[in-house]
Formats: structure tokens, C-alpha cells, sequence
């Protein structure tokens, strides 16, 4: 039988943005892809050169709309560690606190995709309704759903009154109930078992040296999680990486489900923590010398380099995002996947492309 | 037969989405929904055209006016927390639908500053 | 920067590869920085159990690079963006694309260099 050429993407219901895959296809088995990015990449590194520092930090929360945040909250670590700039602890731990409702709300807004992936509206709605309590806190606390512009070099620009941290408390406590009583679907319904286990299997030493990241890499043993670097107050929670042991699409859907409620626990264990405190400190001077950060985002591990010479406008910025990194992995995954699993083992990398082009 | 409770409970509970445009939400306090300026307090610094990242704010100190793009302001609200006088504010509602494109152009009072001096002119003359 | 970075020679890169590999380091990326003086850093990064380690490889823009992808099939991608913003070439790539993963067929220049260098094929 001859092969088939079939260009998957860039335009595909499932995907949130645009990849394009070519893949090679011999009786509805994929023998091969190979990848082409390049559609939304708008060269935010360069812009470096134009914008002053203060300003970049705008510039590169719109890097992602997902995962803003921790992409502002890089960027300022890395200039407060070349600034020699010490944040204050209540500004720490309300970057976490921040931090964790962009993970839960990411993971529900991936889980409502994936469960689209393979036609299950329903739970796909569910999933997003929950996820609109997130956005509520968001719009509340900080003053817009998505892109919240919170992070300042020194600290953060908006506090959290008791009022605003009881109202948090209660939402929380809303969501998990929520989350939990979707638990039995997403996690032990019999369909959703039969589209994802043992597909897009990524075995325990090709994680490790495709160089997967993130819930990708803890699907397969791996109990890595860049949270341990102890960066902003994660040091002072107490918490452990979610692991699971297969490898396929449902390890990575049972990963990130229970990472959703270890996020929970950890804003509880923020704010009923939350010291007195400024919520920031003036900066003065200009970046000098180079710096290399890393946090981990809810894809994966994120990593900035950042090189200063003295003027306002740095000398270079790069980003390296976690779907970058996982794009190797998926090449790997994808031969022996059968035609209709497609779209589900492309998602299951929860892939940003966005983030991956910049 | 497993359905029968769902089916009775969605039939005669109320809907669970807001009935808009006829029940709308209340804007959270701190919102940043409209970009304004009190022009009679602002003082033409500049700060508020340095600072913005999208660089949507022209300001001319000899003109005293103000000038801003909607259509380019991201509305991130670093313009408020920079300016010295407190003269930029963020409105908690979103700007109202229009059908052209039109840029918010402000032109602030003259300076009061040349009366004051005429006044103590005056007042030394008298002095002397 | 409490992390150091040590500088290594072209001949010294597959070597280096290999030694990482059989260490079980991860490679976590490449990053190019334009130096203004015809020069190109290129600084690789490593991982394992969250400890990096850095290499940084200076070379003219107009030299070829031996690619680490034969080792570290992960690099294949960062290696092809680097080349499409900067213009390095890299002997050996697993997965070419000739320049052209991001840019359109009819871009010539270097998108993301200070002083672009124009190449005599």
C-alpha cells in the first residue's frame, strides 16, 4: 500500500493555534511527521532593542495569554537577581498565590480542550464553567481575566485585602468541590479510558533524552518539577511533583487533574501564610551583566536568559518555552498512532504555540 | 430511566447563565475598563508617554495637550501608577461601542502661572 | 549570576555532546547572542535533577558549527531557529530546513543580527 502525505493543521478544530504537521501515513498508521511552525510568530525577542525594560514586562506577558503571568514573573525574577534587588515576602507570596490560579485555571481550560479532542462537549463545558470562578478572582483581584499585569521589577503592584482573601477562600473551596465531582468522569469513565490509554506512549528513557519537560515528563516517571528550585516562597510550601508511571495520553490527563487540586491546596497554603509587609520596592539603575532564570509554567519549564549592558534597553532576551521543548517528544510519539488519534496525542502535550514561536 | 432526575431537575430549576443584556454583573472595583484623564490636573510631565508600552499616549507641553489612542492602549494601567499628580484613572466600565475611530484628544487649560507672576510684579512695585 | 559559564572551542563541541549525553545531562537549550564585533555566542545549556551547567562557544558569523542533533536529536529545532535568525550554519542537522522554519522563501537577511553578514554560496 502506498503512502499517503497528509498535512495536518494549521487550521484543525482541536488545535487552539496553529502547527502544521506533515504527516506520512501508510494504511491510517502515521509512520512519520515532520513539523513546520513559523504562523504566528510576531519576533518579541527583537523588541528588546526598542522598548525599555520596565516596558518589556507588558511585552512579554503577551508572549502567551494562558500563562501570562509566570512569563512576567520570569522575566522580573531574572532582572531583580542581575539588579540585586530583594523582593519583599508578602510580594513572594503573593506572586505564588497568582502564580497557582493561573495553573488551575490552564489545566481546566486543557482538560475542557482535550475532552473536545475526543468529542465529549459536555464535560468540555463543564470544564470551562468552573474555570470562569478562576477568571472571576482574577478580574476582582488584579483588574482583568487573562492578561493580569500584576508583576512589577520589585515586587507586585496589587495587594490582597482580608476581604478579597476570605472571598478566595470560598471560591476555592467551590471549585474543588466542583472539580471533584467531575473526578469520576474524567478519570474513570470508560470512554474517555478507551480513547487515551496506551496511545501516544513516550517510554521512560526517551522522555529523558528528548529532553520533555513539564506534566510530559511526569507522565513518565520522571519526578522533576521546577517548582523545587525553591523560586518565590515555593521554598517555604510544602508540596511534592505529581508523577504517574505509563506514559500515554491518560497518565498525562491523570497528571495534570490532580495537579489542579495540588494548585488549590498550595494558594491556601499562600494566603493563609501571606506575611505583613510592602508589596514592592523601588528600583533604580539599569540591568549590567547576564542572568539565566527558570520557573516552571503549568506546561512545563520555562527559561530565560537575559544579558544587560548597562543602557535601558537590554542586549538580549530569550525565551525558552516548554512546548518548545516538547515538540521533539511529539515526533516521537506519533508513529504507530492511528489516524483518528491524532488530534488527541498533538494535544496531549497541551501544546502553545504561541509561546513556541513568540 | 437514569435520565428521568436530570431531565426533571434542568426542566424546573433556573437557568445556570445570566439572562443578558436584560440582568447584567456589576464591574468589579478595579477593573481597568477606560483609560481617563482630569486634564485640569495634569501638568504635561511626559511620564505617562515614557512609560507606556504600547506607546499609544502623545503629550505636547507647549500645546497642553493630551492625546490617546484606544485603539492601541493595551490598558495595563501603567500610566496611573506613574503619574505624579494622580491626574490618569482607570473607569471600571468598558468604553462605549462606537462606529467611527476616534482618538481621546484633550486640551488642558492655559498656565496659570504668568498671572501669579504679573501679581508679585506688581507687588514689589508697590513695595518700592 | 550564581552559575558559571565555561568557554569551550568548536573542536571541543561533539566531544562535549557525547560526554553530556553519557552523564545523562539533559539539554535544555542553545541560545545565540549577537556580540556587535562580527562575533556569535552561542551558549549551550544543560540540566540534571535541576543543576544546569553552561558552555559558551564564540565564533565568527561566518563559520560552520558542527550540530549536536546526531547526540541530541531535541536540538534539531533550536539549531534550525538559530540558523533562520541568525545565519550560522550547522554541519549535520538531522532535519534541515534550509533556513526557512520560520521565514518566508523570499527573506534573505538575518532578521535577528545587529550587522548582517551576506553569505557567498
Amino acid at each position: 500500500m502506498a503512502r499517503t502525505i497528509l498535512p495536518f493543521g494549521p487550521q484543525h478544530p482541536v488545535l487552539p493555534e496553529p502547527i502544521h504537521l506533515t504527516l506520512e501515513i501508510e494504511d491510517e498508521i502515521v509512520k512519520s511527521a515532520v513539523p513546520a511552525l513559523g504562523y504566528v510568530h510576531r519576533g518579541l525577542e527583537k523588541l528588546c532593542e526598542i522598548r525599555d525594560f520596565h516596558q518589556m514586562i507588558q511585552i512579554v506577558e503577551r508572549v502567551c495569554g494562558i500563562c501570562s503571568k509566570i512569563h512576567a514573573m520570569c522575566y522580573c525574577q531574572g532582572l531583580e537577581e542581575l539588579m540585586g534587588v530583594e523582593v519583599p515576602r508578602r510580594a513572594k507570596y503573593l506572586r505564588v498565590a497568582w502564580s497557582e490560579l493561573h495553573r488551575i485555571h490552564s489545566h481546566l481550560l486543557w482538560i475542557g480542550l482535550f475532552a473536545d479532542a475526543f468529542g465529549f462537549e459536555s464535560l468540555f463545558m463543564q470544564c470551562w464553567r468552573i474555570r470562569e470562578r478562576i477568571m472571576d478572582i482574577n478580574e476582582a483581584t488584579t483588574g482583568n481575566r487573562v492578561v493580569v499585569s500584576v508583576n512589577v521589577v520589585g515586587g507586585v503592584r496589587r495587594d490582597l485585602s482580608k476581604e478579597h482573601q476570605t472571598w478566595i477562600g470560598e471560591q476555592l473551596k467551590l471549585v474543588e468541590k466542583e472539580v471533584l465531582a467531575l473526578k469520576s468522569t474524567i478519570v474513570s469513565d470508560y470512554t474517555v479510558k478507551r480513547r487515551t490509554q496506551g496511545v501516544g506512549v513516550l517510554t521512560k528513557d526517551q522522555a529523558h533524552q528528548l529532553g520533555a519537560v513539564g506534566p510530559v515528563l511526569r507522565a513518565s516517571g520522571w519526578a522533576q518539577d521546577a517548582r523545587m528550585l525553591g523560586y518565590a516562597a515555593f521554598d517555604e510550601l510544602e508540596f511534592a511533583p505529581v508523577v504517574e508511571y505509563d506514559g500515554d495520553c491518560y497518565a498525562r490527563l491523570v497528571v495534570r487533574f490532580r495537579e489542579v487540586l495540588q494548585s488549590v491546596d498550595l494558594v491556601r497554603q499562600a494566603l493563609s501564610r501571606l506575611p505583613e509587609g510592602d508589596i514592592n520596592v523601588p528600583v533604580k539603575g539599569k540591568p549590567k551583566g547576564e542572568v539565566i532564570t527558570r520557573v516552571e509554567q503549568p506546561r512545563g519549564e520555562l527559561l530565560y536568559y537575559i544579558k544587560g549592558n548597562d543602557t535601558k534597553f537590554l542586549d538580549r532576551l530569550r525565551i525558552r518555552t516548554p512546548t518548545f521543548a516538547n515538540i521533539p517528544p511529539l515526533l516521537a510519539m506519533l508513529p504507530g498512532v492511528e489516524l483518528a488519534d491524532v488530534p488527541v496525542v498533538v494535544l496531549s502535550i497541551d501544546p502553545c504555540i504561541s509561546c513556541t514561536e513568540r | 430511566m437514569f435520565m428521568t432526575k436530570n431531565v426533571i431537575k434542568n426542566l424546573l430549576c433556573k437557568s445556570a447563565t445570566r439572562m443578558y443584556p436584560a440582568v447584567t454583573r456589576e464591574p468589579f472595583a478595579g477593573f481597568r475598563g477606560m483609560l481617563e484623564n482630569a486634564i485640569d490636573v495634569c501638568i504635561f510631565c511626559k511620564k505617562c508617554q515614557l512609560s507606556c508600552p504600547s506607546q499609544c499616549i502623545k503629550v505636547d507641553l507647549k500645546a497642553r495637550t493630551w492625546e490617546c489612542d484606544p485603539f492601541a492602549c493595551v490598558y495595563c494601567g501603567v500610566c496611573v501608577d506613574v503619574c505624579p499628580v494622580a491626574s490618569l484613572s482607570m473607569r471600571a466600565t468598558y468604553r462605549p461601542v462606537t462606529a467611527e475611530r476616534e482618538m481621546i484628544f484633550m486640551q488642558g487649560p492655559p498656565k496659570a502661572v504668568k498671572a501669579k507672576a504679573g501679581e508679585k510684579k506688581e507687588e514689589k512695585k508697590e513695595e518700592e | 549570576m550564581n552559575e558559571t559559564i565555561t568557554p569551550i572551542t568548536v573542536g571541543e563541541l561533539p566531544a562535549l555532546a557525547q560526554k553530556m549525553w553519557d552523564e545523562g545531562m539533559r539539554l535544555v537549550t542553545l541560545t545565540a547572542v549577537d556580540l556587535c564585533d562580527g562575533n556569535l555566542d552561542l551558549l549551550y545549556h544543560f540540566d540534571k535533577d535541576l543543576t544546569m551547567s553552561h558552555y559558551r562557544l564564540t565564533v565568527p558569523k561566518t563559520e560552520t558549527v558542527p550540530s549536536i542533533s546526531g547526540v541530541y536529536f531535541a536540538a534539531l529545532l533550536v539549531e534550525n531557529e538559530i540558523k533562520d535568525q541568525f545565519g550560522t550554519d550547522f554541519s549535520g542537522l538531522a532535519l534541515d530546513f534550509g533556513g526557512h522554519l520560520y521565514l518566508a522563501d523570499e527573506v534573505k537577511s538575518q532578521p535577528f543580527c545587529k550587522l548582517s553578514i551576506t553569505k557567498k554560496s
